[in-house]
């Protein structure tokens, strides 16, 4: 079954990997062999690469909203970043603009917050094999999926922190791990990670998941590094990952409707986006 | 929700309730009708009307219909392909009241079969159809149903039940719904596994039963 809190999956990776104490539980949830959930992750993995090679940055969105951002990343000299920072906000940009102009992503957990695990993940193609970073991709989905039942990963039902946040905290995890952190070093980052961007809204102009969302995914990437660093220096959090899950919740309940993703408020509500609309 | 659920689906964006979903809308429309539409009436409701356009829901909605998952990148041509294989569509809005914010009704014709269906997005790509040809018959397509559509009369439930449980079907869950006593009920079931074509043609023998419509979706 899938796990019901962060406690119950670092109990169950005791004797074993994190990826695949969450693995067995895919196994066991959907009644399927080992060989199936691994080509089914590998698949999704593929399909993050493929976005991102796929990324032309001459198109525009319907709207004409967003595109081209992750080109002008690319090509840009760096002032502050290294090499894979920069690839990983441009990586961020590139699928969010992707998903922007109906091209084919891979929902993690949502289609708006589709950017943050490819840009931390995909840079670290020539220093991690595929089959780690897919491993990766498990604990990150494992986080998620307690992300996702003790809180949400809708951004109609818990703004924004519940799509960009969930997913920053997923990432985090995946970083910290990764890089040989103990479990409960992931747990930790994804605690920082979640707890950084609580309260984030959802306000898209227009409806539509384009501004302020691929931008949004550069800030999920660049705070669940962040996170992984500061874990893995041995930087612990306060309040425990499952009670920030919790207050991620409560504070997604306490989030009125026009900051949950109806367009009505936020910068959706600002002069410009109601102009942008109208025209 | 499952694993991947949450790391997925593959889909083509722009939003999985919007987009995704409503692909997946258009698909089960499609196969509950027998096949692609000849003709399409797409009514949008609420957010579906009010952001649609900006999220390709009409596009998604028709490459549903002419039978592409979510994950198909000719989504956003679909408009076009439906035009070259001759498949008619118009567009329009309507205020569902009581209605998912994200609703559709779609009104289907393929030679002299017709079908309505009112359907909702709820989010993350997942759907539910709330009613058929006007009748409220609610389910999600996630796993393998059976909508049976029988006379209002006593003993219909017992003899479906009956049958499926001499060939060891067993049933998830079921609803029943009716328009006015005595007239058309419709039975919806849902089973964990396939329902065999041999038990779904003697079912539609029984007496009583007018039709018996089956949906099995593949998951991606």
């Amino acid at each position: 079954m899938a796990f019901s809190s962060i406690e119950a999956l670092l109990t169950a990776a005791k004797d074993m990997p994190l990826w695949e104490a969450i693995l067995r539980s895919d196994l066991e949830d959907r009644g399927v062999e080992q060989a199936d959930s691994i080509e089914k992750m590998t698949l999704r993995w593929q399909a993050m690469v493929a976005a991102v090679e796929g990324y032309d940055a001459c198109e525009r969105s319907a709207s004409g909203l967003v595109g081209g951002d992750g080109g002008r990343m690319d090509a840009a000299p760096r002032h502050y970043v290294d090499s894979y920072g920069q690839q990983v906000i441009a990586t961020a940009l590139k699928t969010g603009e992707c998903n922007a102009c109906m091209k084919r992503i891979v929902a993690a957990p949502t289609a708006g917050a589709s950017g943050v695990l490819p840009a931390v993940l995909i840079p670290l193609r020539g220093r991690h094999s595929d089959e780690e970073l897919i491993r990766a991709l498990y604990v990150a989905a494992g986080f998620g999926q307690v992300i996702a039942t003790r809180a949400s990963i809708s951004g109609a039902e818990g703004g924004c922190q519940a799509e960009i946040g969930s997913a920053s905290g997923m990432a985090a995890a995946a970083l910290t791990d990764l890089q040989g952190g103990s479990p409960q070093q992931c747990a930790d980052a994804c605690a920082m990670a979640l707890q950084n961007l609580l309260g984030l809204v959802c306000d898209p102009v227009g409806g539509l998941v384009e501004v302020p969302c691929v931008q949004r995914n550069v800030v999920g990437a660049v705070n669940a590094i962040a996170a992984a660093e500061m874990a893995l220096a041995g930087i612990g959090t306060v309040i425990p990952c499952d009670e920030v899950i919790d207050t991620m919740r409560a504070v997604g309940d306490a989030l009125p409707s026009s900051l949950r993703e109806t367009g009505e408020g936020g910068l959706a509500a600002t002069p410009t986006a109601r102009r942008l609309v109208l025209s | 929700m499952n694993l991947f659920e949450i790391m997925g689906p593959i889909m083509v964006g722009p939003s999985s309730s919007h987009t995704a979903g409503a692909v997946r809308i258009g698909f089960i429309a499609q196969r509950l009708l027998g096949g692609r539409p000849d003709w399409a009436q797409l009514q949008l409701s609420g957010s579906f009307a009010a952001t649609g356009k900006g999220h390709g829901t009409d596009r998604a909605l028709i490459a549903g219909l002419l039978g592409m998952a979510p994950d198909d990148v000719r989504i956003p041509m679909s408009h076009h392909i439906a035009a070259k294989e001759g498949m008619e569509v118009e567009l329009g809005h309507i205020e569902l009241r009581g209605a998912h914010p994200n609703s559709v009704l779609l009104h289907l014709s393929r030679a002299d079969k017709r079908l309505s269906l009112q359907a909702a997005s709820l989010g993350g790509g997942r759907v539910r159809v709330e009613a058929i040809d006007g009748m409220e018959a609610r389910f999600s397509g996630e796993s393998p149903t059976l909508i049976i559509r029988n006379e209002d009369r006593p003993g219909m439930v017992g003899e479906v039940s009956a049958m499926l449980g001499y060939h060891n079907m067993n049933i998830a869950t079921m609803q029943l719904y009716r328009a006015h006593r005595g007239g058309l009920a419709v039975m919806v079931l849902e089973f964990d596994a396939p329902v065999p074509l041999m038990l779904r043609q003697t079912l539609e023998h029984l007496p009583g039963i007018c039709s018996v419509t089956y949906l099995e979706l593949e998951g991606t």
